[in-house]
């Protein structure tokens, strides 16, 4: 149990020096010397200590979209295994517990950019509910897929280090939900080339714009929410690619981060070479994760 | 038993009151509702003595023909009576407020006498166990239910609104006289206690056929439900909140009392319900997504969770056929308790309705905005049930649609077809999700959030008291629930026991399976509540000493941002409804802009249903070609009608001889 408890704080502790590692690699790739690996936490000092600032036409939905936001994300870490061990809460079906969460997540940040009533932030919520009709077939299946394949139904059975033993043994199916997982993974977490964290343009935008109102302690809230996010669907990645033999639950964790780490500069190369594609391909981008998980599917059917 | 008899005679003793104080509005309105309250007080009652004491029947010898008086309340009847009872007594109590406003311009004694019998004939359908008396009560709840849609009947469109239900009804009771006369030819009896078909063959699947086309046409499955958007509107709110929260579901309740009498059911009905429940759930939310009037979305969400519950019960009669108890218990388990939690968040949700149109004047969801500042209360009811209704957690309707995804997720081990089928519900049930929230977070943000879009929202206002606490009763239920699922599990193992006609003890093992997990998340949910405290607790601490300001919208440096610059409901829902427009068929109504400096223009957008456009309406008018070269017979002459009836009766005579 305590290992249990060492690996939540673990991920609450460790989830924003990621973001770190992506922005390093963007500048390494433009040739500058770029923002200090702990800059998030900096800013998330920063932001708690500042004022805030709230539109006339908000409610408290405003104030709640935030909170309902990091309170679902930590509950969803509460689920999520490390390194293939066990997670401190799970159950037979917290896969659809954990997707739930997002879910409920996501919802409360669209009813906090409406609540602006500012016609970005309507545009911002409109895309992400978009996305999420097709992001949520698409992880339900690859998910539902492996859990077919590992003969498990919670997330810390699925990822267990006994289950996936090597990439040989099950083929080109766990290269396909590597795929779909992954495509899911930079939409849910706003990437390129699904959306840019980096634009300062508000048209083009699809998460930052609809937290564009939010400022300060509510700013800060958002950014640690996210921090959270990135490392819950990175571990659906990292639980797939790192799935080998056992070396023992400290080195495996060391494993572990590192194989997070090296996600974050893998997320960092993908910005850095590639465009963001135009807001209506993404839904084209976003049905080939779901014909992925299809194909996968398709080959767990052979007797 | 005679506490549900004695709440049918109340009810329709305070019906008939109301209607005779029909001149003293004040007095008609306190009599039926307080009948209605009574009478479900009574019956509420009656459900714990079953549950207690298990099954009570009542047998009465009667003058109809082949009819018998007989009731009877299992456990499959209180799991219905349960919320036919909560729900229309809170409307009830709703009513007594809402109809206020309607005092001298309407009959109000009238729309009690026919509330009154709505619910009364609600009851009878679920507790009569005689085919006649059956029809009877259906028949009731069909013309009852027909006069309440025309309570604004002056209305434009409203007469003929009521004329499409009232058609597709008697559609559907056709086939439910089919499917009676079917299985009691077949058994000898009108009683319901003596049929069980043991036969083989096609007899119980014509049976089943049409039990499906009568009793969907009634629950609203797709294609079947054209009425359902159109009737379900039209009626006063509290009146919508029964149709679409109850009635509708005496369907599902007809459908799974025939499927007892049929024996071991064929796979094929399984896979049947189950695509009928796919299709009704996603196009249902799809069609409600494209809505602009609230409660024409609210109508076509409860088609999509009609379709929940019908995938749910689908695995169920599946499961029955393969003899798999663990897709048989988890599958219905999952499908009744989704109807018990649709009942209370679509009677919640269209209550809430009902309060926004009578404080703002209208349910055009793109003419309100900011009503969150004025109606506090009505919105936070409404925010729940919404969350609610997308099956988010922590609230109640989650656990229902967990319970289903469970279902799936444990039967994709089998053979190849079973876990096919269950990879095709998952991913139905993700895209149903994903769009429920993009339908609610359209209908609750664009309603409640932002700055007012027009005059209407000025004098918007909360409801009277007796609307608010209806709805905060159904508001805090729904996060009750929610809380207390791992303990009611044993109820729905009895029902279930009853339906598949298993003792009771095949049944807990496979319930057993779920029970854990539902611990779990009660305490998954709880620990999100601490979360939420603390990190409110946190704000609050740190923001102790903060000044807030108050600020306009950031609009990208541009002064004084208004309400008509915010994203509308049309442009909130546009990328989706674009991408499925091969299915919905949007019509857009454009002004294109050409010159430099514009005139005026408008855009406008309506989506009309599919069904109803490309299958009923080529239908009805190829049928009213045909009977159109019939009308020689019908040439207003008495005296040949008469010889037509004379023709009638020797040509029986001739073949009876």
């Amino acid at each position: 149990m305590y290992t249990k408890i060492l690996q939540l704080v673990l991920i609450l502790i460790l989830s924003p020096f990621l973001f770190g590692v992506i922005n390093k690699t963007k500048a390494f790739f433009a040739g500058r010397k770029g923002s200090p690996l702990l800059q998030l936490y900096y800013d998330l000092f920063k932001l708690l200590g500042k004022g805030v600032v709230y539109s006339t036409t908000t409610t408290w939905i405003f104030i709640a979209g935030p909170i309902v936001g990091l309170s679902a994300l930590t509950v969803a870490a509460l689920l999520i295994p490390f390194a293939g061990y066990s997670a401190v809460i799970s159950f037979d079906g917290d896969v659809i517990f954990f997707i739930y969460l997002l879910g409920l997540a996501r919802f409360f940040t669209v009813l906090a950019a409406l609540d602006t009533g500012s016609s970005f932030e309507g545009m911002g919520a409109s895309r992400e509910v978009q996305f999420a009709v097709f992001a949520e077939p698409a992880l339900f299946l690859s998910l539902a897929t492996l859990a077919r394949v590992t003969g498990q139904v919670s997330l810390s059975g699925i990822f267990s280090k006994a289950v996936i033993t090597s990439w040989a043994e099950y083929g080109p199916l766990i290269y396909l939900i590597f795929g779909a997982i992954f495509i899911v993974f930079l939409t849910e977490n706003s990437r390129i080339p699904v959306d840019d964290p980096n634009t300062h343009l508000e048209l083009t935008m699809i998460h930052e714009v609809m937290v564009l109102d939010h400022g300060g302690f509510d700013l800060a809230y958002i950014f640690y929410g996210a921090a959270i996010k990135f490392w819950l669907l990175g571990t659906l990645l990292m639980g797939i690619f790192l799935g080998t033999s056992s070396y023992g639950w400290g080195q495996d964790c060391i494993i572990f981060i590192l194989g997070m780490i090296l996600l974050a500069v893998v997320v960092g190369v993908v910005e850095s070479v590639f465009a963001r594609f135009r807001l209506l391909k993404i839904p084209h981008f976003l049905i080939i994760a779901l014909a992925l998980a299809v194909v996968a599917l398709i080959l767990t059917m052979r007797p | 038993m005679n506490a549900v008899l004695s709440s049918l005679i109340i009810l329709a003793i305070s019906g008939l009151l109301a209607l005779s104080f029909n001149r003293f509005a004040k007095l008609s309105n306190f009599i039926g509702a307080l009948g209605v309250v009574i009478a479900s007080i009574l019956g509420l009652g009656s459900i714990f003595v079953v549950y207690k004491t298990n099954n009570s029947s009542l047998n009465i010898p009667w003058l109809v023909p082949y009819g018998t008086f007989s009731i009877e309340i299992d456990f499959l009847s209180t799991l219905f009576l349960f919320p036919i009872f909560i729900v229309s007594a809170l409307a009830a109590v709703y009513g007594f407020d809402y109809l206020k406003h309607y005092f001298g311009k309407k009959n109000i004694g009238r729309a009690w006498l026919f509330f009154n019998l709505l619910v009364a004939s609600m009851v009878l359908v679920v507790i009569s166990r005689n085919a006649i008396l059956f029809l009877l009560a259906w028949e009731a709840m069909s013309i009852s239910s027909f006069f309440l849609v025309l309570f604004e009947g002056e209305k434009k469109n409203v007469g003929r609104v009521g004329l499409l239900y009232l058609i597709a009804t008697h559609i559907g009771t056709l086939f439910l006289i089919a499917m009676f006369v079917l299985l009691s030819k077949n058994n000898g009896s009108f009683d319901f206690s003596l049929w069980q078909i043991t036969a083989s063959g096609f007899l119980p699947s014509i049976i089943f056929i049409c039990a499906l086309i009568g009793f969907g046409t009634k629950a609203g499955f797709m294609p079947l439900h054209i009425w359902l958007p159109e009737a379900h509107p039209a009626a006063p709110s509290h009146v919508s909140a029964v149709m679409s929260g109850v009635m509708i579901k005496t369907g599902i309740y007809g459908l799974i009392r025939i499927i007892t009498f049929l024996g071991i059911p064929c796979a094929w009905w399984g896979y049947l319900l189950i695509a009928i429940g796919i299709i009704s759930g996603v196009l249902g939310i799809l069609f409600a997504l494209a809505q602009h009037d609230l409660k024409r979305l609210l109508a076509y969400s409860s088609i999509e969770n009609i379709g929940i519950i019908t995938i749910g019960i689908g695995m169920g009669v599946l499961g029955m056929s393969i003899n798999n108890p663990v897709l048989t218990v988890i599958g219905f388990t999952g499908g009744l308790l989704h109807l018990i939690n649709h009942s209370l968040l679509k009677g919640l949700l269209f209550l809430g309705a009902g309060a926004v149109l009578q404080g703002a004047g209208t349910r055009e969801i793109d003419a309100l905005g900011g009503l969150f500042r004025k109606m506090p209360l009505t919105g936070f009811c409404f925010l729940i049930g919404a969350a609610s209704i997308c099956g988010l957690p922590p609230f109640n309707g989650f656990i229902s649609e967990f319970i289903i995804y469970f279902a799936s997720f444990k039967s994709l081990f089998g053979s190849a077809a079973i876990a096919l089928i269950s990879m095709i519900i998952i991913a139905s049930l993700a895209l149903i999700g994903a769009l429920a929230v993009a339908c609610f977070s359209k209908a609750f943000g664009i309603i409640f959030l932002g700055q007012p879009r027009s005059v209407y929202c000025q004098q918007a206002h909360e409801p009277g008291i007796f609307m608010r606490i209806s709805m905060v009763i159904l508001a805090s239920a729904s996060v009750l629930i929610g809380l207390c699922f791992p303990f009611v599990v044993g109820f729905i193992g009895k029902i279930i026991s009853e339906i598949t006609g298993k003792p009771i003890s095949t049944i807990e093992m496979p319930l057993l399976n779920l029970v854990n997990p539902l611990i779990y998340i009660v305490v998954g949910v709880l620990l999100l509540y601490i979360v939420i405290l603390l990190l409110i607790l946190l704000r609050r601490i740190i923001l102790r000493k903060v000044e807030i300001k108050p600020v306009l919208t950031w609009d990208c440096g541009y002064m004084y941002p208004n309400s008509r610059m915010q994203y509308t409901a049309s442009s909130f829902i546009q990328p989706v409804v674009d991408f499925f427009k091969g299915i919905l068929n949007t019509k857009k109504h454009v002004v294109k802009i050409t010159e430099y400096f514009p005139d005026s223009s408008y855009f406008k957008t309506e989506t009309a249903d599919l069904f109803s456009e490309t299958v009923f309406r080529p239908m009805f008018k190829f049928l009213r070609q045909m009977t159109e070269k019939l009308t020689w017979l019908q040439h207003g002459k008495l005296q040949f009608y008469i010889l037509y009836i004379l023709f009638t009766l020797i040509a029986l005579f001739i073949w009876k001889l």
